[in-house]
């Protein structure tokens, strides 16, 4: 039987000595998940702001997919790089396997659609507004893309961290290509599933409570920049 | 006259311009959606500056024809003509609007001009004191870094029209630009679109506040039903309105 009070005890001893351990998991979880949501925020504010804006054979399909994607199971998405990434894979060459990089890939397929379809709702709604005085103006389709994106910018920030809170909490995906390998792939969420399976409680619970943390964080932020953007009448 | 600023080419430097936009001319215009002719074979020729009034009941298309000639939208058959030439980005760049609900960047008051200043393709270093200029002109210069949309639906208004106005165009459309303002607010969009016509800006506004036609209009543009009923000089269309419906309307009746 664990005692919970004393293996809360003991996370917490480890969270305030910042044991070398814990840190090293999660700075790399944080150095794959930013990575991760910095390449799909590239990704899915270009795709957002062009299927909001731009008019091109394919365009509702190409929604269509971005929208369904926002529900790619994870473990999916982790086979999916796994067999691209194997040996045997048509990018075996690059020896990506079981390593940082592959998470990240991983993570970028799951995360960039959320942005993707947040960003185009956001630049259509706004876009909506805007149509006939951007157009009165002359403005060009580029330019009324990252006049959108801009205006939208508070939206967008949401978007983000939606996708940073969907890729830190993430285990499946970066299990599978990571192979959750001690001091290189293994990161909060996957070290938490393992020693929690290995009865090492401590360790699970003070990454658990990291987290959290960082989960409440996101959500607290979020609501301090919508009542920004509701203050300056920008939301 | 107010005070404008220097960016404004002079009445003189307008008048002179080889490159006039006037006469308006719409040929046979129409537009027609699911089975409606929504402007009905309109023929007009807009030769004055000065202010142009379009004047009609409610969905007697006043605010499609505006479009229409702004390029905002195609029409189905016709063409429109400015001095002769077919719409083109051109000209579109030396015309603004302002529309009947202000339509404003989630961006201070500064900025919605500057914005706008980029897009017309003026040198950075230029547009700040541009747009400066163009607050002062709406009495706004105060509100210059007050985010826009937190502004009162006049100063909204107003600043809509400072943007248009920092465009520096040739001609300049308005769409029921008082439509939802207070005496106050009208008066000074009034007196900023009177000085903007004395500075040679063609100003074509829809309206149908007739009040504010006769303070404004040098001719009027009455449309019933999608066509053009009459088209005169203002003193001549208020004294004495050709056809049964414009007096009508004139007269408060109600015309459907």
């Amino acid at each position: 039987m664990i005692d919970l009070a004393q293996a809360l005890r003991a996370a917490l001893r480890q969270i305030v000595n910042l044991d070398p351990e814990l840190i090293q998991i999660v700075a790399l979880s944080l150095k794959v998940t930013l990575s991760a949501v910095a390449i799909a925020t590239i990704i899915g504010f270009a795709v957002g702001g062009m299927l909001a804006v731009y008019r091109f054979p394919g365009r509702g399909a190409l929604a269509a997919i971005i929208n369904a994607s926002m529900g790619l199971p994870p473990v999916v998405a982790g086979l999916f790089v796994y067999l691209f990434l194997s040996n045997a894979g048509p990018l075996g060459v690059l020896q990506l396997l079981y390593t940082p990089q592959a998470m990240i890939i991983a993570q970028v397929i799951l995360v960039t659609p959320i942005i993707a379809a947040l960003t185009r709702q956001t630049c259509e709604d706004l876009f909506e507004e805007y149509r006939e005085q951007l157009r009165s103006l002359g403005a060009s389709s580029s330019s009324i893309v990252t006049t959108l994106l801009w205006d939208g910018r508070y939206r967008l920030v949401t978007a983000v961290l939606a996708g940073f809170g969907r890729a830190i909490a993430e285990v499946g995906a970066v299990m599978i290509v990571g192979g959750n390998i001690d001091h290189v792939t293994r990161t909060m969420t996957t070290a938490i599933a393992l020693e929690t399976s290995k009865g090492n409680i401590d360790l699970a619970l003070a990454l658990g409570i990291i987290l959290l943390a960082i989960a409440l964080t996101i959500n607290m932020a979020l609501m301090g920049i919508r009542r920004l953007a509701s203050n300056f009448a920008y939301a | 006259m107010l005070d404008y600023p220097r960016f404004f080419a002079t009445p003189e430097d307008r008048a002179l311009s080889s490159e006039r936009l006037l006469p308006l001319e719409l040929r046979r215009l129409s537009l027609q959606a699911r089975g409606q002719r929504l402007i009905d074979s309109v023929d007009l020729k807009v030769q004055d500056p000065g202010i142009s009034v379009i004047m009609g009941p409610n969905g007697s298309g006043k605010s499609l024809l505006l479009r229409l000639m702004h390029g905002l939208i195609e029409p189905t058959e016709g063409a429109i003509l400015w001095a002769g030439t077919p719409m083109n980005g051109q000209i579109r760049r030396r015309q603004a609007m302002v529309f009947q609900k202000p339509v404003l960047l989630r961006r201070t008051a500064a900025a919605n001009i500057t914005h706008a200043l980029s897009l017309r393709g003026v040198g950075r270093s230029e547009r700040g004191s541009r747009a400066f200029e163009a607050l002062q002109l709406a009495g706004l210069e105060r509100q210059a870094f007050t985010p826009a949309r937190v502004l009162s639906g006049g100063e909204q208004q107003r600043l809509c029209l400072a943007r248009a106005l920092s465009l520096d165009p040739d001609i300049l459309f308005l769409d029921e630009p008082t439509a939802s303002l207070d005496p106050a607010s009208t008066l000074a969009i009034e007196r900023l679109l009177i000085d903007a016509q004395h500075r040679g800006i063609k100003v074509i506004v829809v309206t149908h506040d007739v009040g504010q036609a006769r303070r404004l209009a040098q001719d009027v543009v009455f449309l019933h039903h999608g066509r053009l009923i009459e088209y005169q000089s203002a003193p001549r269309f208020f004294e004495r309105p050709e056809s049964d419906v414009a007096r009508s309307f004139m007269a408060g009746g109600l015309v459907l």
